[in-house]
Parts: structure tokens; C-alpha cells; sequence
């Protein structure tokens, strides 16, 4: 025997799964609402995106070979889905400036500060968005009302996302039939015709997008649905008791960011829990915390925060909350 | 719907390519090296001195205490020494080294062709033979058989189940051996039926095997209480715990036996070996190995002595191909990856695979992304990213009460990793601090 043999321990052999392809499968999955919103907002979604993701590549870029001077990950997609998570959060005519901090905020501070890819406790393009939200709450709530494709990037009209017309118009005494005729209908509600955030606008194209990422094993059912659920059982409750103050539920789950919150924000793999007990715990508080806040919170949408405040959470509960692991001893039995 | 088992798994490529391979008689080696512990447990001690000759199938090293086996010469000739040689697990270990004369097989082995169904042994002097003939799982965990026949006091066993799974990729000694010797692995299992004192026997064998399925299952009409059962193919279905969640729907609790549910659980191979040791009063001393690899010239399923140098059978294969950077003993999931091809057969060597280098080396490991593949893709529903990190910090004692030593090793956690992280390496290390640990304990008490 002249070769010398590799003795490496069990297994032998590998799964084709990767970290990169995973991401780049999420980036395949946000891109029917990315077509949606170029669609209904034209070329400022465009910009937007590209200056997001542009931005949040070149923070970790720099971060990672000037300050940390160790392997530069960029090609591990990561700062791509961050990038465009952010984007997705942010109206269509955003200045540019704005975006380039709120993606320093996301990538640096709410990332590379904690050790990067997987060490960060909060979602990064969350703690960007609520950042900006917070910093200029004039521009971050400026949403253009869909105008089509051929919208450019600064001339777009403005106006008040379902959300906040409800809101404010239950404040103001108004009755919420009257309301609910001043909204977009389910239908345009579902395919995206209405102002608010660029990627959570259609629920039909991030619907597709959830498909492709069970269909691909990216993610599990556990967290969309339990958050989609908890939100429609707590609204249908409140509705019941009052329906004169109370939206639906469907009203509930299509406007604002529920589905691009339940199904790309709060599954991020990194700030959500690892097991399915805990993953539907997790969901089922976000359901419910953004309808408190929606519901009778100053916002008039609170999505953003409620996946915050459960990512608090998650260290707690992949520590104390198990898997039923197999073999072990039930009670009473 | 096909049963299978309910939590996690994965699914390899299958790679059998010697499915269609019938079982070739390897040739006899000019020398064989015996290794005294091929087992689980204590290892044997030598009956035999240097200068002592030998027959085929005579006993040259007796079991030590119960939880060990017998070891026999699988070939005639004169005893050249004991020496302290490499085996399988890259460790050195005593070795009767035998050079061939001849092939005389001692008298008391029945070599006549004919099968033999009836069954006339006793229930204790079933269990005696097979510890006499040396009998171990043949599955590749080695324990021995007549430990796992005699079912302890008050503990009932209500069915026989047995593993014709073989879920490790490339392996195919048992499908082979299920197809050619169905009958005789019947007559071993009515065999165990008869010791274990169960009236049914259950039969699991993976879907991808459906000739398999078929021999056995027409075969099986003509033997009372034994029913073939087509498996869904998954990994790790072929572990004892998890088969026996697949058949009979019973957990086995965790740090307890499967008898605990009223199961026991024996490889076709060891059924097989049993039906020769009682009927043909033929000592375990050879078994059927899986030669396998992309670049073999010829692979193929070989009825091996026990001590063929893993060399001769890779030469029966059409030799050690140029581009090998690794060859493992048994399953790519579970097998060890050997240091060399001079090492001996073993009584557990169920299939020799040869690597290519291009294939041999490990991806390098990525930053956790806790994905929770690992977590979904256990069997055994542990959380393997915890217990990698628990181990690699030193936590033994949180790593046991999550359930560390409930790991059986499979490897789907790592084979699952999308960042190619060694959580099993990890795992491994943790476990065996925390049993080594849970021994001190009980020695200080």
C-alpha cells in the first residue's frame, strides 16, 4: 500500500445541502413579490432593491476583510436575503440614503456585532427596518399608492396603507363598514393592489413563495401557519364580539405585513426556534402580539415588532421548551 | 402507505450496485489472522498455542463470561503465532495468525447440501449451540446472539423481528443472502421462534428490495407465524429501536431494551448463521461481504472465511483501483473507514467499500445557521447542534440530560448538515465522556 488511505470517522458519505444553495433558495422564493411589487410600484422597487442589497453585500464585504480581516462569506448568499428582506420592508421611493442606513444598521449592528451569520440574536433586516422606522417616521410611512409599472422612482403619489385608514378612522368614531369601503376589496388585497411596505403587498405572490420553500424543504408549515392562525383565530374572536369596530380577519391577514412576516421574517433560520414545539409556541406568539398591537397599539401595524419581541424569546425556548424525543418516558404511561 | 418509522430520517442515494451479484465463494487465504474480540464484550481467550494444528470450524478461543462469543478457525492448517496486529477499528489487538494447509473441516459439521426444516432441539440446547458456534449480530453490531435468546426473568418477549432491512447504502450482503439462502434463513428464524418461545416473527424489509420481498414471502407461507412486511426506505430504518417502531408500533423507552416492549430484534445474517449452527452443527467462521466502489473493476457479494485480508477480497474485486482515497468496513453512514487493506475479515464485516480520493475528503464546515435540519432529520428526535456544542465545551453533564447517550451514531444529523458541520464527531465525544462519567458514578456508589 504506497497511497495513504483518509480515516475520517462516520458518516462517509454527505447530503447535497448547502448554506448557500438554502439562501439562494429563499432569494428564488422572494421573487414573485419582487415582480409583483416592480409591477405595481414600477422603477422605484427596483432601486430600492438593488441599492439594499447592494449595500448590506458591501457592510459585510468591508466588515468582514477590514475590520475582522478573516474569510470574506459574502458568496454564502446571507447578505443577499437580508438585503432584499429589507427592501421588501421599505415603501417604494425610499431616499437612498435611508436605505444605505438602515442596511449598515442590519448587517453591522444587528449581525456582524454578534459574529455573523448565525450568532445574531434579532432578525437583521428587522432591527434595519424598525431602526429606520423609528429614525424617519415621515419618509418610512410615505407609502406610494400602486400606480403600475411605469411609476418612476420620486414622482409617486402617496397615501395611507388599509391599515392606517382603519386605524385612524376607528379613532375618529367612523363605523367600520364605511371604512371597510374606503380599502382595496380581498381581491385586490390578494393579488397586491394597495399601498404599503414594496414586498409585503401580495399575498398571492408570497404565497407562492411559501410553496416553493415547503416544496423545497427549505422551511417547515410549523411557523407560518401557527402564525397565520393564531392571527386569524384571535381576529375572528374579536370580530364576532364586535363587528362594528373589529375588522374581519381576512382584512386582517392580507393587508399590511402578516404574510411576508409569517412566512420570510419569522422563519428566518438564525432567530427562530429548532424544534417544532417550540416553532409553533414562537408563531402563536407573534400572532397574537401583532394583533395587540395592531389592534390597540399606537401602530397601526405591528408585525415587525412582534417578531422582535419573540426573538427575544427563542434562546429561552430552545433552552426550556424540548422535541418529544423518542423513547422518552410519557406520563401516565 | 408502506410503515416506516415516524420521526426523522434521511434518504442517501442507494448506490446498490451489486444487487444483481449472486454470492461468490472468495478463496481461501494462505494465512488468516483471528482476532480474539470480533464482538461486543469481552474478548475471547485462546484455547490454541503456536505449532498446534488445526481444522476448519474447530474452536480456538472460548467466550469469557456471558456477555462474549467463540471464536473458531475457518480454515486448517498449523498455528504461526499470536501477535498483537491492526484490525478493523485501526487498533492493534491480540490475533491468532494460522497458515493454511489444506481445507479439512472438522467431523462434527454436517457438509451434506440438503436443507434441514426440522426442527429437533430443545429450547436451552438452541441457545448452547449458538454460543458454542460462536454466533454474533451479523448486522455489524456484534452482539452475541445467545445473550439476546435468552430472554431475562420476568421479562416476556411476545415477538421475534427480523432485520432484513439493510438500509446502509451499497451494502447488499443481506438482500443477496435473502434471495439465495430464503429458506434456510426461515428455518433460523422458526429456530429463534422455538428458543425465544414466541409464536409470531415479523420480517422487514425495505421496498427498494422487492425481489426480496417476494422470495421471502412465498417462501414464508410454508412456515407457521413468520410474515414478510415491505418497509418504506429510509435511513436509519435498519436500527433496532426504529424497526421496531416501523412493525410494531411500540417505542422502546429510552435507556431500556427492546424486550422492555416485548420485542427482540436479529439480523437475517445472524438468522442464517443460527440455522447452520443448529441444524449443520456449523460454527460461525465465514459470512457473505458486500465488495463495493465506483471504481471497482468487478464488484461484487463474496462468501468470505473470517480472517481473508481485505486485500484478497479487493483483488476478487478486480483489485485496488488507482484513484482510492478511503476504504470503509461496512456502511458509508456507519462504517469505519479502514488504515489499510491488510486487516481481517471479522465476523461483523458486512461490506468492504472502496472511495475514490475525489470523494473521500470532507466538505469544509460552515458557521451554524441553525437551519434545524439536524434537529428534524434525527430519528431519534435529540437537538445534535446542542449536543455538538455541549460537547466541544465540555458540558457532560447537560449533554446526558439531553439525551446524548440516546444516540445511536447513525450519522443523519451530519449526512443532513447544510453547513457540513462534524456534529456527530462532536456528538461521539460528548457521549462517550457522559457514559464514561455515568461509570464513575456507579463504580464511587
Amino acid at each position: 500500500m504506497t497511497s495513504i488511505l483518509n480515516v475520517s470517522p462516520s458518516p462517509h458519505v454527505h447530503g447535497t445541502e448547502t448554506t448557500r444553495k438554502l439562501m439562494f433558495g429563499v432569494v428564488i422564493a422572494l421573487l414573485p413579490a419582487l415582480f409583483a411589487s416592480v409591477f405595481f410600484f414600477g422603477t422605484g422597487a427596483i432601486i430600492v432593491t438593488a441599492t439594499s442589497v447592494a449595500a448590506c453585500v458591501l457592510f459585510e464585504y468591508l466588515i468582514q476583510r477590514f475590520m475582522l480581516r478573516k474569510e470574506v462569506s459574502i458568496t454564502d448568499g446571507s447578505a443577499i436575503v437580508t438585503g432584499l428582506l429589507l427592501a421588501f420592508n421599505l415603501p417604494s421611493n425610499t431616499p437612498l440614503f435611508i436605505i444605505v442606513t438602515g442596511a449598515f444598521v442590519a448587517i453591522a449592528v444587528a449581525k456582524m456585532t454578534f459574529g455573523g451569520l448565525g450568532n445574531n440574536p434579532f432578525n437583521p433586516a428587522l432591527v434595519g427596518r424598525v431602526f429606520l422606522l423609528i429614525s424617519f417616521p415621515v419618509q418610512m410611512t410615505s407609502w406610494p399608492v400602486p400606480a403600475g409599472f411605469a411609476t418612476g422612482y420620486t414622482d409617486a403619489v402617496t397615501g395611507a396603507t388599509p391599515l392606517a385608514v382603519i386605524k385612524e378612522g376607528i379613532k375618529n368614531g367612523e363605523s367600520l363598514s364605511a371604512l371597510m369601503a374606503k380599502v382595496p376589496g380581498t381581491v385586490d388585497l390578494l393579488i397586491g393592489k394597495m399601498g404599503g411596505s414594496m414586498g409585503e403587498i401580495s399575498a398571492l405572490a408570497l404565497l407562492a413563495g411559501f410553496a416553493y420553500m415547503l416544496w423545497k424543504k427549505i422551511i417547515t408549515w410549523h411557523i407560518p401557519v401557527s402564525v397565520l392562525g393564531s392571527i386569524a383565530v384571535f381576529t375572528s374572536v374579536l370580530w364576532l364580539i364586535n363587528p362594528d369596530i373589529y375588522a374581519p380577519p381576512l382584512f386582517h391577514l392580507l393587508a399590511g405585513g402578516v404574510m411576508i412576516g409569517a412566512i420570510f421574517m419569522a422563519t428566518d433560520y438564525v432567530t427562530s426556534p429548532m424544534n417544532p414545539r417550540a416553532m409553533i409556541i414562537y408563531g402563536i406568539g407573534i400572532g397574537v402580539l401583532t394583533v395587540i398591537i395592531r389592534v390597540w397599539g399606537a401602530y397601526p401595524e405591528g408585525v415587525s415588532f412582534a417578531i422582535l419581541i419573540m426573538n427575544a424569546f427563542v434562546p429561552l425556548m430552545n433552552t426550556y421548551i424540548k422535541p418529544r424525543r423518542f423513547g422518552e418516558e410519557l406520563k401516565n404511561g | 402507505m408502506l410503515k416506516t418509522f415516524p420521526l426523522g430520517g434521511i434518504h442517501p442515494p442507494e448506490n446498490k450496485l451489486t444487487a444483481g451479484k449472486a454470492i461468490e465463494t472468495a478463496g481461501i487465504p494462505a494465512s488468516v489472522s483471528i482476532p480474539l474480540s470480533q464482538h461486543i464484550g469481552a474478548p475471547a481467550v485462546a484455547l490454541v498455542k503456536k505449532g498446534d494444528t488445526v481444522r476448519t470450524g474447530q474452536k480456538i478461543a472460548e467466550s469469557k463470561g456471558f456477555i462474549s462469543a467463540c471464536i473458531h478457525s475457518p480454515v486448517s492448517g498449523k498455528v504461526n503465532r499470536t501477535d498483537s496486529l491492526i484490525d478493523t477499528s485501526g487498533y492493534r489487538q491480540e490475533m491468532i495468525v494460522i497458515d493454511t494447509e489444506g481445507d479439512e473441516w472438522d467431523e462434527s459439521i454436517d457438509r451434506s447440501p440438503g436443507i434441514k426444516r426440522e426442527i429437533t432441539a430443545a429450547p436451552a440446547e438452541i441457545i448452547k449451540k449458538c454460543h458454542e458456534a460462536g454466533i454474533v449480530g451479523m448486522g455489524g453490531a456484534t452482539f452475541p446472539s445467545h445473550v439476546k435468546l435468552s430472554v431475562p426473568d420476568g421479562k416476556k418477549c411476545e415477538v421475534l423481528i427480523i432485520n432484513g432491512v439493510e438500509c446502509e447504502p451499497w451494502l447488499t450482503s443481506d438482500h443477496r443472502l435473502m434471495l439465495e439462502k430464503g429458506e434456510e434463513i426461515l428455518v433460523g428464524i422458526s429456530i429463534m421462534m422455538k428458543a425465544l418461545n414466541v409464536t409470531s416473527a415479523m420480517v422487514g424489509i425495505e421496498n427498494n428490495k422487492t425481489d426480496a420481498i417476494d422470495r421471502m414471502g412465498t417462501l414464508a407461507r410454508s412456515f407457521s407465524g413468520i410474515s414478510v412486511h415491505a418497509l418504506k426506505v429510509k435511513y436509519p430504518q435498519g436500527a433496532e429501536k426504529q424497526l421496531i417502531k416501523a412493525l410494531i408500533n411500540r417505542e422502546v423507552p429510552s435507556g431500556r431494551l427492546p424486550v422492555d416492549v416485548g420485542a427482540v430484534v436479529h439480523n437475517v445474517g445472524t438468522a442464517f448463521a443460527v440455522y447452520e449452527a443448529v441444524q449443520k452443527n456449523k460454527p460461525l467462521f465465514e459470512r457473505v461481504v458486500t465488495v463495493t466502489g465506483k471504481s471497482l473493476a468487478r464488484p461484487g457479494n463474496f462468501l468470505a472465511r473470517t480472517g481473508t485480508p481485505v486485500s484478497m477480497l479487493i483483488e476478487a474485486a478486480g483489485g485496488l483501483p488507482g484513484d482510492t482515497g478511503k476504504i470503509i468496513n461496512g456502511g458509508p453512514m456507519m462504517g469505519k473507514a479502514l488504515t489499510g487493506t491488510s486487516v481481517p475479515v471479522v465476523k461483523g464485516t458486512s461490506g468492504i467499500i472502496v472511495i475514490p480520493a475525489a470523494d473521500a475528503e470532507r466538505s469544509p464546515a460552515g458557521p451554524c445557521i441553525r437551519c434545524a435540519k439536524c434537529v428534524t432529520g434525527c430519528p431519534m428526535n435529540l437537538e445534535p447542534f446542542l449536543l455538538m456544542s455541549l460537547s466541544a465545551a465540555g458540558h457532560v453533564e447537560r449533554a446526558g440530560s439531553n439525551k446524548i447517550a440516546d444516540c445511536m451514531e447513525c450519522g443523519s444529523c451530519s449526512y443532513i448538515c447544510p453547513a457540513r458541520r462534524p456534529l456527530l464527531d462532536y456528538i461521539r465525544l460528548g457521549k462517550g465522556s457522559y457514559i464514561k462519567l455515568l461509570r464513575e458514578r456507579k463504580l464511587k456508589n
